[in-house]
């Protein structure tokens, strides 16, 4: 266990993506509804905000609508799907070597400008995410494969958004030089 | 027949379990598909490697096909399916926010979970930023409820809008999804050559 292990290697897309493919339906099939991310963490935020705040969450209508009065907002699955999010995550993680504290940037930039870089897109992603009423997990792959209208329109939004700016941020991730 | 009331099914506490095991296998599957890895995720946008685009598309189309497969077999019940409701305004600009937090932060928030099981500290400065921005939205929403209410169409599928069969739109969706992979893994040899591995 002390050994300095190797890790390894990822699994191959396709093969990563039939069995997400499957997880996703046996969910549907189960449950009726898709997989989530976003909005646990936002039952996360509301909770910790009726613990501080308690009267404004009951008067904000948005926020009352989880956590109003008696109501607990984590009293919900994807609350319960989120913890096991970071636990599958450990676990794979752990297996195969990949648990280890580290920041993962491109070469032209310090760990300090991704951490802020991180914290800024971060921020971006939580709003926007619940302004889209879901995130990737949510809203793309769940609403997409239920073909969801508003699902796909909301993927390629994300798509378009992402290489409308990539090129003017690719000093962010790309290898030194000017590719 | 299928999808279940788990809760009233199993209880309370049986159903959380599965929830749990559920986001288990989610966030196992998200790790060893590369996911904790922000740069991997960016790669995407540089067309370096589009691992992102092959298990998103390959997991949607597998997960489309089997549900409404077995909802023509009578096994699932698709009018119980969960089908996200159509915003179409709020989630465009929504969307657009997120693809410039993503290009940004080298995340989306799943993948941002499962960086920070991992111990990387730029996911988890990822996910300190989302929970400010959910925090944000949710103060500030009520500025332009009208407009996060606006462009309602209710639960619209694809096939409904198009006015086609379901079947159809399947296919069509399954042959474009083909064609996009083999054309990106074409287009992202001839820029990088064969040195990347996906």
């Amino acid at each position: 266990m002390l050994r300095k292990r190797k890790p390894e290697r990822y699994w191959d897309p396709y093969v990563a993506g039939v069995l997400l493919g499957l997880l996703l339906f046996l969910t549907f099939f189960l449950t009726g509804h898709g997989l989530g991310s976003s909005g646990g963490v936002n039952r996360i935020v509301v909770a910790l905000e009726d613990l501080v705040v308690p009267r404004h969450v009951d008067t904000t209508p948005y926020l009352a609508s989880m956590a109003g009065g008696e109501r607990n907002p984590l009293d919900h699955w994807i609350v319960w799907q989120v913890a096991g999010i970071l636990a599958g995550g450990f676990v794979s993680g752990w297996l195969r070597g990949r648990v280890k504290v580290e920041t993962r940037h491109g070469p032209q930039i310090t760990p300090r400008t991704r951490w802020a870089m991180a914290f800024v897109g971060g921020i971006l992603m939580g709003y926007g995410a619940r302004l889209a009423r879901g995130c990737t997990s949510g809203q793309a792959l769940s609403g997409g494969a239920v073909l969801s209208a508003g699902s796909w329109a909301f993927m390629l939004a994300v798509f378009a958004g992402g290489y409308l700016l990539a090129w003017f941020v690719r000093r962010l991730w790309q290898p030194g030089g000017d590719r | 027949m299928a999808p279940y009331e788990l809760t009233v099914l199993l209880g309370q506490f049986a159903a959380s379990f599965i929830y749990l095991m559920i986001g288990f296998a989610f966030g196992f599957i998200l790790e060893s598909a590369g996911f904790g890895d922000s740069r991997r995720l960016a790669a995407q946008f540089y067309w370096r490697d589009i691992t992102v685009m092959k298990v998103m598309f390959t997991a949607i189309l597998v997960a489309m096909v089997l549900v409404f497969w077995s909802a023509a077999l009578g096994w699932l019940n698709f009018d119980d399916v969960w089908v996200n409701p159509t915003y179409l305004w709020p989630g465009i600009v929504g969307g657009l926010i997120m693809g410039v937090g993503f290009i940004f932060g080298g995340f989306c928030p799943g993948t941002s979970l499962v960086g920070a099981a991992t111990l990387k500290l730029d996911a988890i400065w990822f996910v300190a930023g989302s929970a400010v921005g959910i925090f944000g939205f949710g103060e500030t929403v009520s500025l332009f409820n009208d407009f996060w209410h606006s462009s309602h169409f209710g639960r619209l599928t694809l096939h409904e809008w198009l006015d086609l069969p379901a079947g159809s739109v399947i296919l069509g969706l399954v042959g474009i999804g083909i064609l996009v992979l083999w054309l990106g893994d074409m287009l992202r040899r001839r820029i990088y050559g064969d040195s990347h591995d996906a």
